[in-house]
């Protein structure tokens, strides 16, 4: 039920009154957006910029689910860390669209032709294939190097998704634990672990030499 | 019209420095601690490190909406540099044919506060490559001249080094260098079995406290977003905050200065006029001493703007060569991949903001065919992730074999990529190198005639472009690091760049070593200042920042700005005292 209709049974039709002309004339009352906590060091125009991009869309909700899907086959959840909707990938995917504009055409473009092609082949847009499908339709352009032609743009597509994905899953809090990188604290760096050097047959004495 | 109403400041200063970066901080910092009144005009904001209101450093990615990317600052969003190469409302040109990227800090401190802490000193040779090589100039002083001054900046600023005795690199007055990384111990190893040294680097990063002000070292590979214990170098929190607690500095902010102003009967500089950026307010001060320190460009472009009757070429511009010689280091790169580092044990290897080793140049300009000299600086490690991680995996997975010994198709999705990602990460490792150019009088900054930026001032046209020599140092770049990445049985990554694109040659300005453009000398025909940076057409006229240069070395010069700015702070307090200015 969307929250216009929401109201109205509600407010309208609890008190028995019929829906008038002047209550289907009131816009839908836009979802209060609160402002971003901004990094600090924000130049002026930097403060402005971030503040009117938060909570700006640029994929629409079919487009969005069909990028979450992507997102979940490139970075599944394994062993070690969950997958990438998990840490929030598609929603920062769908900010470097409104932040940098350039990739808009490229990735709608690259979503439709996704979704041609998969009804060429199997009858259904992406999302509404078979699991089964979907992987036999990312076969095809995930490996540049062995692509028919008739899947360049398709490769050129998946390559930028990748791109996106690894990027966006790799900065999140999930990505950097399963890196295991443990650095950005105060420390002492005393160089490199003794048990290291010794692995690589290397030496701080050698190394004055 | 009120705006047009130019406000005229009562207080005659002893100075008046434009500019707060390395050279205008330090003239700051040398004169009101002789106990001057002095006016720093800077065109951005304030910023210190140190306030909260401003600290980006020890935050993670995801802090930032577009996680880091350089989407509104060159650096990307943790950088603490408020400005680029593009900046809204102050355009520049470029001569069709020519180019010049021409990068600002609109901030307390200028540059000072993103930068790479490169502290190399000039070497003897590099004050005298005009007689050395028989191309280019000599400069009107020598390294003698300056080392009392790099002492004296070593130790007020603090260094880290080591004591090599390398010719042309002279040794400083060291805190310790911090130990090599492992990927930086398997390059040196690498390198000097193919003869190519490496050396701790020199840094202006305090590995030990040097005084109660400033802190120690804390190892989180950050300097560019500035440091809140200020244990690196910038001028906003080591010469400018220090400046302002002596009492006799007054800071003005958002201060875009004009021109220079002159009285026309004596000639004498008499003070500034500048417009407040916020309210758009024109101001005139008034000084005894007017000292640039805007950067190259723009100290040149203010003395080119600063016409007058008396002065029609523009102040300080008899000879006609303001402007000219500009010159920024040469600059390409290379990375690679190291099979042996796949798989690597984590641990903490942040260290500090920049290489701990690097190659200072090693090899005799005579033997080769091309004229100057460049050095190396690495990277590499296990960094904290940012904008773009992982990009381009495509280029290498298919190089690599899998932990079952076999090849796989580059690119690919899922488990498998995950996996690869793990494994190569810490195993790249970058090279970038940096020479000296032959500065030249073709390449050139001057007023456009057909461009004012968004306060009215006419603003600079370039005209730059890289010669044979600049193009085979490039080459001999590239050839050196693929030796290197071979050396330790790497993969270089992407395509060697061949003749066509200048072998990878950065286009000027990218570097942002930019020198030279109010160059100082003996004769006052072919230069705009003496050799203590002061005009030979206007006595109480000078320039701190890294126009005066003749040249630049295969070394970044903040150091030799800071210690040149000194030693003309020094002159300017004699000066005032024998009553000569």
């Amino acid at each position: 039920m969307k929250r216009r209709d929401t109201l109205k049974a509600l407010s309208f039709s609890s008190f028995g009154l019929a829906v008038g002309p002047v209550e289907e004339a009131v816009p839908e009352p836009k979802p209060k957006v609160v402002p971003p906590k901004l990094l600090a060091g924000r130049q002026k125009f930097e403060a402005e910029r971030d503040t009117k991009l938060h909570g700006e869309k640029f994929f629409t909700p079919a487009e969005l689910q069909t990028v979450t899907i992507l997102s979940d086959i490139i970075i599944p959840a394994d062993a070690k860390s969950g997958s990438a909707s998990q840490a929030g990938v598609p929603a920062f995917i769908d900010f470097m669209m409104v932040d940098q504009p350039a990739n808009q055409t490229p990735m709608r473009g690259g979503l439709r032709w996704l979704n041609t092609k998969c009804v060429n082949r199997y009858g259904a847009p992406f999302a509404k294939c078979t699991k089964a499908q979907q992987i036999d339709m990312v076969e095809q352009i995930a490996y540049p190097g062995k692509a028919t032609p008739d899947m360049t743009q398709g490769v050129a597509f998946f390559t930028r998704m990748r791109n996106f994905v690894l990027g966006g899953f790799y900065t999140s809090k999930m990505g950097i634990d399963d890196l295991g990188y443990v650095g950005n604290v105060p420390n002492n760096w005393e160089g490199v672990p003794a048990d290291v050097l010794k692995q690589y047959n290397l030496s701080y004495d050698e190394e004055k030499k | 019209m009120d705006l047009f109403q130019i406000k005229k400041a009562p207080t005659v200063y002893d100075a008046v420095i434009v500019g707060s970066g390395a050279g205008g901080g330090m003239a700051a910092y040398m004169l009101t601690k002789a106990g001057a009144k002095v006016l720093l005009l800077e065109a951005g904001g304030y910023f210190d490190p140190a306030d909260p209101k401003y600290i980006t450093q020890l935050k993670w990615p995801y802090e930032s909406p577009r996680r880091g990317a350089s989407t509104t600052r060159p650096g990307g969003d943790f950088d603490a540099a408020w400005g680029g190469w593009d900046i809204e409302g102050e355009p520049y040109s470029s001569k069709p044919g020519a180019e010049f990227h021409w990068f600002r800090s609109r901030m307390l401190g200028g540059r000072t506060n993103h930068w790479g802490r490169i502290s190399m000193r000039f070497g003897p040779d590099d004050f005298r490559r005009g007689s050395i090589s028989g191309v280019g100039d000599d400069w009107p002083i020598g390294y003698d001249d300056l080392k009392p001054f790099y002492d004296r900046v070593d130790k007020l600023i603090g260094v880290f080094g080591s004591v090599e005795n390398f010719p042309n690199e002279p040794d400083g007055i060291f805190l310790p260098p911090p130990k090599p990384r492992l990927h930086e111990l398997m390059l040196k190893k690498a390198a000097k079995g193919i003869g190519v040294p490496v050396i701790p680097s020199r840094l202006s990063i305090l590995t030990q406290p040097i005084n109660k002000e400033r802190g120690q070292c804390f190892y989180c590979h950050q300097c560019n977003r500035g440091c809140q214990a200020y244990a690196d170098f910038s001028s906003s929190s080591v010469l400018c905050i220090p400046a302002l607690k002596t009492g006799n500095l007054t800071l003005q902010n958002n201060a875009m200065v004009r021109e220079v102003l002159t009285d026309q009967k004596t000639g004498l500089a008499t003070g500034v006029s500048y417009v407040d950026t916020i309210t758009m307010q024109e101001v005139s001060v008034q000084a005894k001493t007017v000292i640039l320190g805007a950067s190259t460009c723009e100290s040149a472009r203010l003395l080119l703007n600063s016409k007058s009757a008396r002065f029609p070429n523009g102040l300080a511009n008899s000879s006609g060569v303001v402007g000219k010689y500009l010159n920024d280091s040469t600059g390409a790169s290379r990375s690679g991949f190291v099979p042996a580092l796949m798989d690597r044990k984590r641990y903490n290897e942040d260290g500090v903001g920049g290489m701990h080793v690097f190659t200072p140049w090693w090899l005799d300009n005579k033997k080769l065919d091309f004229p100057r000299g460049y050095h190396i600086e690495y990277g590499g490690g296990m960094g904290m992730p940012g904008y773009g991680f992982g990009g381009g995996i495509e280029a290498l997975n298919g190089k690599i074999p899998g932990r079952d010994g076999k090849m796989k198709p580059a690119g690919g999705y899922g488990a498998g990529l995950k996996d690869d990602v793990r494994r190569f990460y810490g195993a790249y490792i970058g090279m970038s190198g940096r020479g000296e150019p032959v500065p030249l009088e073709s390449n050139y900054c001057e007023i456009d005639p057909n461009s004012v930026d968004k306060y009215g001032i006419p603003t600079l046209r370039f005209h730059y472009k890289w010669a044979d020599a600049e193009i085979k140092q490039a080459k001999h770049m590239q050839d050196t690091f693929e030796e290197i990445i071979h050396a330790m049985g790497g993969i270089p990554m992407g395509n060697k760049p061949g003749p066509e694109q200048n072998y990878g040659l950065a286009p000027p300005g990218r570097i942002i070593h930019e020198v030279g453009a109010v160059r100082m000398g003996n004769d006052p025909n072919k230069s705009a200042l003496n050799k203590f940076q002061q005009a030979h057409d206007v006595k109480n006229l000078f320039v701190v920042d890294a126009a005066p240069f003749v040249s630049q070395g295969d070394k970044n010069v903040t150091w030799t700005i800071l210690a040149s700015s000194m030693r003309t702070s020094e002159y300017i307090i004699d000066q005032v005292k024998a009553k000569s200015i």
